[in-house]
């Protein structure tokens, strides 16, 4: 390893890529330094549920290869040509298991690859492996992965947060240059606050959904993980567009191409989230970024947000209606593991179910099945629409005088290990804040903003109207400057002692 | 008590688009098992549908020739169950808003003609296929059917017993067949029906209790079915007993249905819109462009046949009973033949044949035009009507050209002087009693002797010129009488 690969896990993803191109180090060097870390450090971590090493190493070859010949020839390569990522374990990738962290999917090998891993591996990105998450993407704490929990890179006695856990923790503990996850009601964004990276969940349809194992389709959108705000713009640019596989997919409109600048957005503080349930030190973070902001130039002012109490009720309603169906896929029959010693056909659908499903993907699955069921469809379903439809409409009347909203993405920073599992309403008001752009379809993102006293990073939330995703780059990009949280990193060897110590 | 019966049919017709409804799979029968599909319509993991435009537009036009009103937008409904054959445990279709409203089909009964109300017809996915035992003892699963798109043509409750029901399906069948949306190949099962039976006495303006048959795939299963159903509702109310609400299996082989599912085990199948999928919309536009490509069909043929063709009722309906028999119809008029003859040479001489022969026109080695240039050789004069029978007997067989036929078969008409003086020379040596019999007054005797003088001829003589030339012979020359 050269001494310059050392270093390689704090750069960006852009900056390892500049390095690349420069031929400071080579794809075979950085992919080796990550999995040298991925084998130091993940054992306490548990980001990781299938690496590729042999494989990865052979990718990175081949990105060097292309590397050289632009090299020669003076082209340009690929943007991330031979930087090594990883991806969230619900996005299908050929020959390589996709599990969702399920008992149900253990060894399930897709002979397809997702659209969005399509346009990573075009991206010349190296693909180290798949992530941990929460089962079927179900939960905030990455504690329901059937496999094992992933722990927070900052303190090994606490969650990373989830569905996408393995994501936040792979990028915020150098184990991949940047990651994909996928966001149902904060999935990206919480993690994210949680291990101090930057995690974007898109306008709805602007990246394909197509080779995503569904949770729940109207709210599903995949997105980056990253190190810095101009990884995060960069790995969206190359997810987002149409795509004929995906009919909810949309073409971006042209005005969502320009750039942003602070000077002169009217920033909204929702004072819902501004309230004593929140931790002290989340709303001086609050109000701190939003000090940063005003200072270049932005307009910000504390607002109302309509319709906040109807969010975790219509959230929990409507995700959990659209997960009864999607995964009533998994039935054992076709791939995934079907149960043994059955006598008949629906014996073999539930014992199936029942061995392979973990409790929190149950409970989902019963949940939606019953506010579907006939005399109930109305009353639960029905009215969830509805609160949707006003949920939606409260955005549009906010937004019709602000840009962007700024707020927590959780009320607290991470939490320890089996502090929540007890109580699923304590978990479930986790997506509080972040279940509200879900439901209204609209661009969300989570930028590290400092630390708590315990030394626990702070995550802030931008959200903006449909395709704004350029006005919350750029205020991301204004915090993260004013924070200076890019300059520390987790002690690792500190996290296994003290998950050494938590276990 | 007399019971009148009431009765409403699901019709489920497989749309004949060049691929499925959800991904680019060709839209085939058969093939074996598993290898006409892809992630897409075998539901993987991820996996996501997208909806073919064509099945909308093919949709609508059946939609169109069955007077529906065509919905501008229109919703795609997942229907939640667990079955083997369903990979996603949810075949989607349309629910709460439909493609197509309302509508009705006109059919001919024996009472006369009625008009059938539609409620609806909407889109939806068909589903694969299980085997049971097919490889060894177990059930295998064939996914090749799956994401092949369907029309579901339901009716209001308008059909009274099982004559009407059958004539019912067999003018939906004409009409899905004239648009070519569908190829209602009942034995494929790209045609199906589920049937609903009840029955009151007569006069009554309530219904009574219904039950549902599914997937009968025959006009005679769908006849046999009701007219069973209706006896044994019957019977159990001559009992004193009540006809429960339930879902009946009917096996064709033995003739009878058996109970499957009460109401009370009635799936709860939990619609909701799929969120995969966009809703459908279709503009004004798009519908007169559909409706401008609508082709003539069955009642309007049947209906233009008999008034402006002048042909009568019962050809008409045999004419207009497919529209490749219409079209073979059309052809052979198209050569120029008068309709009169078209009629006699398809009904009577060409449909007789296929039925005796338990054919169809699909069949024929020939087309209509190749037995119009038939039909216009007789009229012309150049091949008698007797010859012609005999060479369309050699064209069922191997087809051919009907003029070089007559030429190979020796069959074209004798028109020549020596020709036809020969033949009624040996008529008039052969028969010298017949001869003499005319001669004394026995009118009857000339047509005698004229079948001698054809015989001669081998059949083959222009029966105008020979009837003249045996005149002559017998009487002396036309200009010396008068
Ligand atoms: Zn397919």
């Amino acid at each position: 390893m050269s001494a310059y690969a050392a270093g390689i896990a704090t750069l960006d993803a852009l900056g390892l890529a500049a390095a690349l191109r420069r031929r400071e180090v080579s794809s075979p060097e950085a992919t080796r330094a990550y999995l040298d870390r991925i084998d130091s450090y993940d054992g306490t971590i548990g980001a990781y549920l299938h690496v590729r090493a042999d494989d990865a190493l052979r990718d990175a070859e081949a990105a060097q290869r292309t590397l050289d010949a632009a090299a020669k020839d003076g082209s340009t390569p690929p943007p991330f040509c031979g930087v090594p990522v990883a991806l969230k374990d619900n996005l299908c990738t050929k020959g390589t298991p996709t599990t969702c962290a399920s008992r149900l999917l253990a060894g399930y090998v897709p002979p397809y690859d997702a659209t969005a891993v399509e346009r990573i591996a075009a991206s010349g990105a190296v693909v180290l492996g798949k992530l941990n998450m929460d089962e079927f993407a179900m939960g905030s704490s990455n504690e329901n992965s059937a496999v094992k929990p992933v722990r927070n890179p900052w303190d090994a006695a606490r969650v990373p947060g989830g569905s996408s856990g393995g994501s936040a923790a792979a990028v915020a503990a150098g184990l991949a240059a940047f990651a994909l996850g996928s966001d149902t009601g904060g999935s990206i964004r919480l993690p994210a606050a949680f291990c101090g990276v930057v995690g974007l969940k898109p306008t709805y349809g602007s990246v394909s959904r197509y080779g995503l194992v569904a949770f729940a389709s109207s709210l599903d959108q995949i997105g980056p993980l990253a190190r810095s705000v101009a990884d995060a713009e960069a790995v969206f640019g190359l997810l987002a567009g149409r795509d004929p596989h995906d009919a909810t997919t949309v073409d971006r409109p042209a005005t969502a191409a320009a750039p942003r600048i602070v000077k002169g957005l009217r920033v909204g503080l929702p004072r819902e989230f501004l309230t004593d349930a929140v931790q002290p030190e989340v709303r001086d973070a609050v109000r701190r970024a939003a000090d940063w902001l005003a200072a270049e130039g932005a307009e910000v002012a504390e607002c109302g947000l309509p319709a906040v109490e109807h969010w975790i009720p219509a959230y929990y309603v409507v995700s959990s209606a659209e997960a009864s169906s999607n995964l009533a896929r998994f039935d054992g029959v076709r791939y995934g593991n079907r149960a043994v010693g059955y006598e008949s056909i629906a014996g073999m659908y539930m014992k199936t179910r029942s061995e392979g499903f973990g409790a929190e993907v149950k409970r989902r699955i019963l949940l939606g099945t019953f506010v579907l069921s006939a005399g109930y469809h109305d009353a639960y379903y029905g009215s969830a629409q509805k609160a949707r439809a006003h949920i939606r409409n409260g955005f549009d009347r906010v937004f019709a005088d602000h840009d962007l909203l700024l707020g927590p993405v959780a009320p607290q920073t991470a939490f320890r290990l089996g502090e929540k599992t007890g109580d699923p309403i304590q978990m479930y008001l986790q997506d509080i804040c972040t279940v509200g752009a879900s439901l209204a379809g609209i661009p969300a993102l989570s930028v590290p903003a400092g630390f708590d006293a315990q030394g626990l990073p702070i995550g802030l939330q931008l959200t903006g109207p449909a395709f704004a995703e350029n006005t919350l780059f750029a205020a991301a990009g204004c915090i993260e400057r004013a924070a200076g949280c890019r300059g520390r990193f987790p002690d690792l060897g500190a996290a296994a002692s003290a998950a050494g110590a938590g276990r | 008590m007399a019971y009148e019966i009431v009765c409403g049919l699901e019709i489920h017709a497989e749309l004949s688009t060049a691929t499925k409804i959800w991904c680019g799979c060709a839209n085939e029968f058969g093939g074996e098992p598993n290898t006409r599909c892809c992630p897409v319509c075998t539901g993987l993991p991820g996996a996501l549908p997208v909806l073919n435009r064509r099945v909308v537009a093919f949709a609508v036009k059946a939609g169109l020739a069955m007077h529906c009103t065509i919905a501008p937008r229109s919703v795609m409904a997942r229907k939640n169950y667990f079955y083997p054959d369903m990979p996603k445990a949810y075949q989607i279709s349309q629910y709460e808003a439909p493609l197509c409203l309302g509508g009705h089909v006109d059919i001919e009964t024996s009472a006369g003609p009625r008009r059938i109300r539609l409620t609806r017809i909407h889109i939806e996915e068909d589903a694969g296929k299980l085997l049971h035992d097919a490889y060894g003892t177990g059930t295998l699963v064939d996914l090749n059917r799956c994401g092949v798109p369907l029309i579901e043509i339901v009716s209001e409750p308008d059909l009274r017993g099982a004559e009407e029901a059958k004539a019912y399906m067999e003018a939906v069948r004409e009409i899905l067949e004239a648009c070519a949306v569908s190829d209602v190949k009942m034995q494929e099962g790209s045609m199906r029906a589920d049937v609903n039976v009840s029955i009151r006495p007569v006069g009554a303006t309530e219904y009574g209790t219904r039950t549902e048959m599914k997937n009968l795939n025959s006009f005679r299963a769908v006849h046999r079915a009701v007219e069973a159903e209706a006896k044994r509702q019957e019977a159990l109310l001559a009992a004193g007993k009540k006809v429960a609400q339930e879902t009946r299996q009917w096996d064709d082989n033995r003739g009878e249905s058996r109970g499957m599912r009460g109401k009370e085990d009635a799936q709860d199948y939990r619609y909701f819109p799929d969120p995969d999928l966009v809703p459908i919309l279709v503009s004004e536009s798009d519908v007169a462009r559909i409706r401008a490509e609508l082709p003539e069909l069955p009642a309007e043929r049947r209906a233009r046949y008999i008034g402006t063709l002048g042909i009568a009722e019962a050809d008409a309906a045999l004419l207009t009973r497919s529209r490749a028999e219409a079209e073979l119809f059309e052809a052979v008029l198209a050569q120029g033949v008068g309709v009169r003859a078209a009629v006699t040479w398809v009904v009577v001489e060409l449909f007789a044949r296929l039925n005796a022969a338990g054919r169809s026109v699909a069949d024929l080695p020939f087309g209509g035009a190749a037995l119009g240039r038939l039909a216009a050789l007789v009229e012309a004069g150049k091949v008698n009507a007797g010859s012609a029978r005999r060479i369309l007997g050699s064209m069922m067989e191997q087809g051919g050209e009907p003029a070089a036929l007559a030429e190979s078969m020796g069959l074209l008409v004798v028109a020549d002087e020596g020709g036809i003086a020969a033949a009624v020379a040996a008529a008039l040596a052969g028969s010298p009693a017949a001869v003499a019999d005319y001669r004394s007054g026995s009118a009857k005797s000339f047509g005698f002797l004229m079948g001698q003088a054809m015989k001669a001829a081998g059949g083959r003589a222009d029966p105008k010129l020979l009837q003249a030339a045996l005149r002559e012979a017998l009487d002396g020359p036309a200009e010396g009488k008068a």
